[in-house]
C-alpha cells in the first residue's frame, strides 16, 4: 500500500533551481508507504498525515525521535518512520 | 491502614499496583482502578497500524482516573529496544518511572538477565527510575541494584500464568537477603491467597493484572486484591508465627478433665 503526500513541502519548501525537478523522496509510515517531496521533516510528515503529534512518541529507523527535535529532524529516502501510542498494559 | 510504602519521590498508601490490560470494557477499567484504591496502575506503548491514529477510551479514562503512571517496556527482547521504547515512555507519560522489561525467552515470558542489567544500567544512569521485571533469582537482582535499581519486580510464576508463588523459598530469601529493598512481586498472582501469601512473606506491594480483569467480575475482584493485600501486609506487620511440625494445646487445661 502506498501514498502520496504532495503538501508536506508548504512554505519551507523553495522552489527548484532552474533546470532541477522537485525531488522526491520514499520512506514508510508504520509500514505504509509515502512519497514526499524533499526536503521534508518528521514533524511535516506528521502534520500532513492529522497523526496526533502530541500524544505520540516517533522512531524513525529504530531510533528515538523526541518530540522538540521532530520539527528539525530531515527525512531521507528509505526512512522508515514509527508512531507509537499510549495503551493499556500490565 | 497498613505503614506507608516510599518509592523515590513517592509515599503511597496502597500497596496494590493494578495492570490495566485486558479489561472487558473501559468503564469496568475504570470502576476496578476505583474499587481497587490502587495509586499505581502501569501502562503501555503500541506501536501504531498503518492508517491508525487517535488515542483510545481505556488510556483517556487510566489518565484521568489519577493514579500514578508506571509505563512498561513490554514486547522488547533487547536492552536496546527496551532503552528506546523507556526513552518515548518518558516522552508520552511524562513521567521518569519505566517498569522495565525484556523478555528470553517467547514461551515463558521469563526475562533475559543480561539484556535487562544493560538496560537497566543505561536508564538508571540516565535519572530513569527503574522497576525491572526480574525473576526471582537472587545474583540477577543484586546485579540489578548494581545497576542502580532502587526497587525489584521479581516473577511469582510467568505472566498471566495465574500460578501463584512458585517458588517461596527464593522469594523469602530475597526478602532476608534484600531487607532495605522495595521488592514488588510482579506476575503469576491468580487469586487473593496469592497476594496474601506474597506479603506475609515481607513484599512491600504486588502487582496484578489478570487475575482482576480476567475475573467473572473484575471490580469485585479488584476489591478482594485490595482487601488481600492489606490483611497480608497486616500480617507480616503483626509478625506471623513460626511453624512446627507437632500440635501445641492452646487450651490450657489441667491434664485430662475427670483424670488426677
Amino acid at each position: 500500500m502506498s501514498a502520496t503526500v504532495g503538501h508536506l513541502c508548504g512554505e519551507a519548501c523553495q522552489a527548484p533551481p532552474p533546470g532541477k525537478a522537485l525531488r522526491a523522496i520514499s520512506i514508510t509510515l508504520n509500514g505504509e508507504r509515502h512519497s514526499l517531496a524533499a526536503p521534508s521533516t518528521l514533524a511535516e510528515l506528521l502534520t500532513a498525515l492529522d497523526q496526533t503529534p502530541d500524544t505520540v512518541a516517533t522512531a524513525v529507523n529504530g531510533e528515538f525521535v523526541a518530540r522538540t527535535a521532530r520539527a528539525d529532524h530531515l527525512l531521507h529516502d528509505g526512512d522508515a518512520v514509527f508512531t507509537f501510542q499510549p495503551i493499556t498494559g500490565g | 491502614m497498613n505503614t506507608p510504602l516510599t518509592i523515590g519521590d513517592l509515599t503511597l498508601e496502597s500497596r496494590f499496583f493494578l495492570g490495566t490490560a485486558g479489561y472487558p470494557s473501559p468503564a469496568i477499567l475504570q470502576q476496578a482502578i476505583a474499587a481497587s484504591g490502587t495509586q499505581v496502575v502501569t501502562v503501555g506503548l503500541k506501536r501504531q497500524l498503518a492508517g491508525q491514529g487517535g488515542t483510545n477510551d481505556f488510556y483517556k479514562l487510566i489518565k484521568a482516573s489519577g493514579a500514578r503512571l508506571l509505563p512498561n517496556t513490554a514486547g522488547c527482547r533487547s536492552a536496546r529496544e527496551a532503552v528506546t521504547l523507556a526513552h518515548m515512555a518518558r516522552e508520552v507519560f511524562d513521567t521518569h518511572w519505566i517498569k522495565l522489561e525484556v523478555i528470553g525467552d517467547d514461551y515463558t515470558l521469563q526475562p533475559d538477565p543480561f539484556e535487562l542489567v544493560q538496560a537497566a544500567t543505561t536508564l538508571a544512569r540516565e535519572g530513569f527510575e527503574v522497576f525491572p521485571y526480574c525473576t526471582d533469582d537472587l545474583v540477577t537482582c543484586q546485579r540489578l541494584l548494581d545497576a542502580g535499581c532502587r526497587i525489584l519486580m521479581p516473577w511469582g510464576a510467568p505472566i498471566g500464568s495465574g500460578q501463584g508463588l512458585l517458588n517461596p523459598w527464593a522469594l523469602r530469601t530475597l526478602r532476608t537477603r534484600l531487607p532495605d529493598v522495595p521488592l514488588v512481586l510482579d506476575a503469576g498472582i491468580g487469586s487473593p491467597a496469592h497476594a496474601v501469601q506474597a506479603m506475609e512473606l515481607g513484599f512491600d506491594a504486588v502487582l496484578v493484572n489478570s487475575a482482576v480483569s480476567q475475573a467473572l467480575d473484575s471490580v469485585a475482584m479488584a476489591r478482594a486484591f485490595k482487601l488481600a493485600v492489606e490483611a497480608g501486609r497486616l500480617g507480616w506487620e503483626a509478625g506471623v508465627m513460626a511453624s512446627q511440625d507437632m500440635a501445641r494445646p492452646s487450651t490450657p487445661v489441667t491434664g485430662r478433665p475427670f483424670l488426677l
